[in-house]
C-alpha cells in the first residue's frame, strides 16, 4: 500500500470518449451542473414549503446574496493567484462600522470617501506584504485581519458617544426592492459583476491573474512584474470586501466591527463551490456567483426546514469537501 | 530537511564546534528564549509585584494554545495546514464536560481517554478526506471546522456542562516550588511523552520528508498517504488535549471554537515552523504562546487598551514573518 498522494501521476486509465466529454463539460462549463444543482435546490425548497417560491422569495433571496458573492468575489480573484484573502470580513465590517460613525459629523458622502480609503490603505499593506516581501497570503491576509478588527475595537471605544447613521441612500441601495422582485444591490452587483466576468477573460490584467496562479515562474520570465499584479489583486479585494460591507450595513441597517466576521468563511466557500481552484490558475467568477445562489438557497431551505444552526454548519462543510473533491475527480488535478 | 542534518553526527567532534553547530541549528528557538527573557523582564519591571501567582495563572491560560500551538506544528511539519484546530477543541471540550458532569473521579478518567481517541478519530478523518479526495489541504480543514463545530453545537448548545474535579486540580496551582505551575509540568511531560519518541521513531522522519518533499518522500518508500493521515490524526490528538484544558480550566465545556486556530497559526510562524513544511519542532511555537501571552499581559499592566492586543499580535505575525522572508531572500541572493 504506498503512498495515494499528489506525487502519483493520474491513474492511467484511458477514459472512454463519451466519459471524457461529460468531464471535459464539467471543467470547461461548470454552470452546467452547478445550474442543476441551484434548480435541484428551488424545486426542493418548493416541494418542502410549498408556496415559498415567490417574487418576493426571489428579491431576498438575491439580497442576501449579493454582499456574499461580492466578498466571495474577493476570494476568487486571490484564489486565481494561488492565494486567499482572509481578511475580506475585517475590512468589509471596518468600512461599515467607519461609515456610519463618520456619516453623523462628515455627512454621507465624505464618510463613504473615509470607509474606501481605509480599505485601500489595508489591501496596499497586504499587498506589499504578499507582493513584495513573499509573505504567505494566509498569514498575511489572517494577521491583517487582527490589526483591523483590533484597530476597529479601539476606534469603537473612541467613538463611544457620537451616533450611528445610516445614509438613506445606502439603505435605498442595501436594503430596498424595486419592482417587487428586483433588489435595488443589483444596482451595484451587476456592472461589478460584467467588469469582473468580462475583465477575467478578456482583459490583459485578467489573463496575468491566472498566468500568475498557473505557474509564477514561468509568468516571472515571460516579463511579468509579479509583486504588481498581487499589489494591484489585494486592493482590488479590499475595495470589493468595502462595497459589501456597505451593503451590508444597509441592508441589516446597522454595523458593528465584527459585521461580515461570519461571511468570510462562506465567501471560500462560494468561490470553491463554483468552480475556482485554490490551487490557482483554474475558475471564474460566473461560477462563484451561482456558488453564492447555492449557499444562500441552502440557508433558505435550511431554516425552513427548522433545522438547528448547527446542522447548516454541518451540511454547509460536507457539501463544500464534496463539491471541491467532484472538481478535482474531475479536473484530474490535485 | 533539518530533521535528516541533525540525524548526522558532527564531524570533528570538538565540544566548541557541536555546541556552536547546535545553536546555529536552534538559532530560532534561541532567539525565542532570548525574547520570552526579555519579555519576563519587561514584565517585572512594569509590574514589580509580578510573582509567582501570576506566573501559575498565565500558566493556565496559556495551556489550550499551547496544546492547539502543538497540533498545528506536527500538520504543518508535514507539509499540510489544519484550520479546524479551533473546531475540534470545543468538540472536545463539550464532550467531555457533557459527559464528566456529576460523575465519579474514575468515570473521568474514562472520559478523558475517550475524549482522546475521539481527537485521534476526528483527526484522522480530515486526514483521511484530504488524502483520498486530493483536495487541498485548507479547503478540506476550512470545510471540516464548520463541520466539527456544527457538532459542537449540537452536542451542547449553550456552555455548560461540567469537569471532573481530579482533572481541574491537575492544572492549577504549583507543584514543589511555587515557582514551578502544574499546568506547565502537564505540558512538559505530555509533549515529552508523546512527541518526542515520536520525532525519534521512523514515522517522525517520515512526518518531515513528506514536509519537506512529497515526491521525495514517496520516491524513497515512505507512505505518503498513510504519513498525512497520521500527522492529522496526531493534529486531533493534540486538539483534543487542548479542548480538555479548556474544559479543565474553565470548569465547563465551550461549543464556540474561539480564535485557537488564528492563533495557533500565528503561533506556530512566529515559533519557527515553515509553512511550506518539513521545518520546525514543537518547542518553538510553545515557546512563542508564552510570549504573546507576555505582550498581552504588559500592554495591559501599562494600561493600554486591551483591544490594542489584538492589532499588537496581528503586526507581530505580520513582522516576523516578513522578516524571516527577507532573512531568506538575502540567503538566495548571497
Amino acid at each position: 500500500m504506498t503512498g495515494t498522494g499528489a506525487a502519483q501521476p493520474a491513474a492511467p486509465s484511458t477514459p472512454s470518449r463519451v466519459d471524457a466529454g461529460w468531464r471535459r463539460t464539467i471543467r470547461d462549463r461548470p454552470l452546467i451542473p452547478l445550474g442543476v444543482l441551484l434548480v435541484l435546490l428551488v424545486v426542493a425548497l418548493e416541494v418542502v414549503k410549498p408556496g415559498t417560491v415567490n417574487a418576493n422569495w426571489l428579491a431576498t433571496t438575491l439580497r442576501a446574496a449579493v454582499p456574499l458573492a461580492i466578498l466571495a468575489a474577493c476570494q476568487t480573484l486571490a484564489m486565481l493567484t494561488g492565494g486567499i484573502d482572509l481578511s475580506v470580513g475585517a475590512v468589509a465590517s471596518m468600512a461599515a462600522f467607519l461609515m456610519v460613525t463618520q456619516a453623523t459629523a462628515q455627512g454621507a458622502g465624505v464618510a463613504i470617501v473615509i470607509a474606501f480609503v481605509a480599505a485601500t490603505i489595508a489591501g496596499i499593506v497586504n499587498g506589499i506584504g504578499i507582493g513584495v516581501f513573499k509573505v504567505h497570503p494566509l498569514i498575511m491576509t489572517l494577521g491583517m485581519s487582527l490589526v483591523v478588527l483590533g484597530l476597529m475595537s479601539v476606534y469603537q471605544l473612541l467613538m463611544v458617544q457620537s451616533g450611528v447613521l445610516i445614509p438613506d441612500a445606502i439603505k435605498w441601495l442595501g436594503s430596498e426592492i424595486s419592482f417587487g422582485f428586483l433588489p435595488n444591490n443589483l444596482v451595484v452587483f451587476v456592472p461589478l459583476a460584467i467588469v469582473i466576468v468580462i475583465g477575467l477573460r478578456r482583459s490583459g490584467y485578467g489573463r496575468l491573474l491566472f498566468a500568475v496562479g498557473d505557474n509564477p515562474i514561468a509568468a516571472r520570465l515571460a516579463g511579468t512584474r509579479v509583486w504588481q499584479v498581487l499589489l494591484v489583486l489585494y486592493i482590488m479585494s479590499a475595495v470589493l470586501a468595502a462595497i459589501a460591507g456597505i451593503l451590508m450595513a444597509g441592508l441589516l441597517n446597522n454595523a458593528t466591527v465584527s459585521l461580515a466576521e461570519q461571511s468570510v468563511l462562506p465567501s471560500v466557500a462560494a468561490a470553491v463551490i463554483g468552480g475556482t481552484s485554490i490551487m490557482g490558475g483554474r475558475g471564474g467568477y460566473s461560477g462563484t456567483i451561482v456558488g453564492a445562489l447555492i449557499l444562500t438557497i441552502l440557508t433558505t431551505l435550511l431554516t425552513v426546514l427548522e433545522m438547528p444552526e448547527a446542522v447548516r454548519q454541518v451540511l454547509f462543510g460536507a457539501i463544500i469537501v464534496a463539491v471541491a473533491a467532484a472538481y478535482t475527480r474531475v479536473t484530474g488535478e490535485s | 530537511m533539518s530533521a535528516a542534518s541533525k540525524a548526522v553526527a558532527p564531524r570533528g567532534g570538538e565540544l566548541a564546534e557541536t555546541l556552536f553547530g547546535l545553536a546555529r541549528r536552534n538559532s530560532w528557538n534561541l532567539g525565542l528564549v532570548g525574547m520570552l527573557i526579555a519579555f519576563l523582564a519587561i514584565t517585572k519591571l512594569i509590574q514589580p509585584n509580578y510573582g509567582a501567582p501570576a506566573i501559575q495563572g498565565l500558566a493556565i491560560s496559556i495551556l489550550p494554545i499551547a496544546f492547539a500551538a502543538v497540533a498545528q506544528g506536527i500538520v504543518v511539519i508535514s507539509g499540510g495546514i489544519d484550520l479546524s484546530v479551533g473546531s475540534m477543541m470545543a468538540l472536545a471540550s463539550v464532550t467531555s464536560a457533557v459527559l464528566m458532569k456529576g460523575q465519579g473521579d474514575a468515570f473521568g478518567v474514562v472520559v478523558v481517554v475517550g475524549v482522546l481517541l475521539l481527537g485521534l478519530a476526528v483527526g484522522a478523518i480530515n486526514g483521511g478526506l484530504i488524502v483520498v479526495t486530493r483536495v487541498p489541504d485548507i479547503v478540506v480543514t476550512l470545510a471540516m471546522s464548520f463541520v466539527w463545530a456544527g457538532v459542537a453545537l449540537l452536542i451542547l448548545n449553550t456552555p455548560g456542562g461540567g469537569a471532573a474535579p481530579w482533572l481541574m486540580a491537575i492544572i492549577s496551582g504549583p507543584l514543589g516550588s511555587e515557582w514551578l505551575p502544574k499546568a506547565l509540568i502537564v505540558l512538559a511531560v505530555i509533549v515529552t511523552v508523546v512527541w518526542l519518541p515520536l520525532r525519534r521513531s521512523t514515522l517522525g522522519l517520515s512526518l518531515y520528508a513528506v514536509g519537506s518533499s512529497r515526491l521525495a518522500a514517496f520516491r524513497s518508500g515512505v507512505a505518503v498517504g498513510r504519513t498525512k493521515i497520521i500527522a492529522y490524526a496526531l493534529t486531533g490528538f493534540f486538539s483534543a488535549l487542548g479542548g480538555l484544558a479548556l474544559t479543565a480550566s474553565g470548569g465547563v465545556g465551550a461549543p464556540v471554537p474561539g480564535s485557537y486556530t488564528l492563533q495557533s497559526v500565528a503561533a506556530i510562524v512566529l515559533g519557527g515552523v515553515s509553512l511550506a513544511g518539513g521545518r520546525g519542532g514543537v518547542l518553538g511555537p510553545i515557546i512563542a504562546v508564552v510570549v504573546l501571552a507576555l505582550v498581552r499581559t504588559d500592554l495591559t499592566f501599562i494600561g493600554v487598551d486591551p483591544n490594542w492586543g489584538t492589532a499588537i499580535q496581528g503586526a507581530i505575525l505580520i513582522g516576523v514573518v516578513m522578516l524571516g522572508s527577507i532573512v531568506a531572500m538575502r540567503k538566495v541572493r548571497a
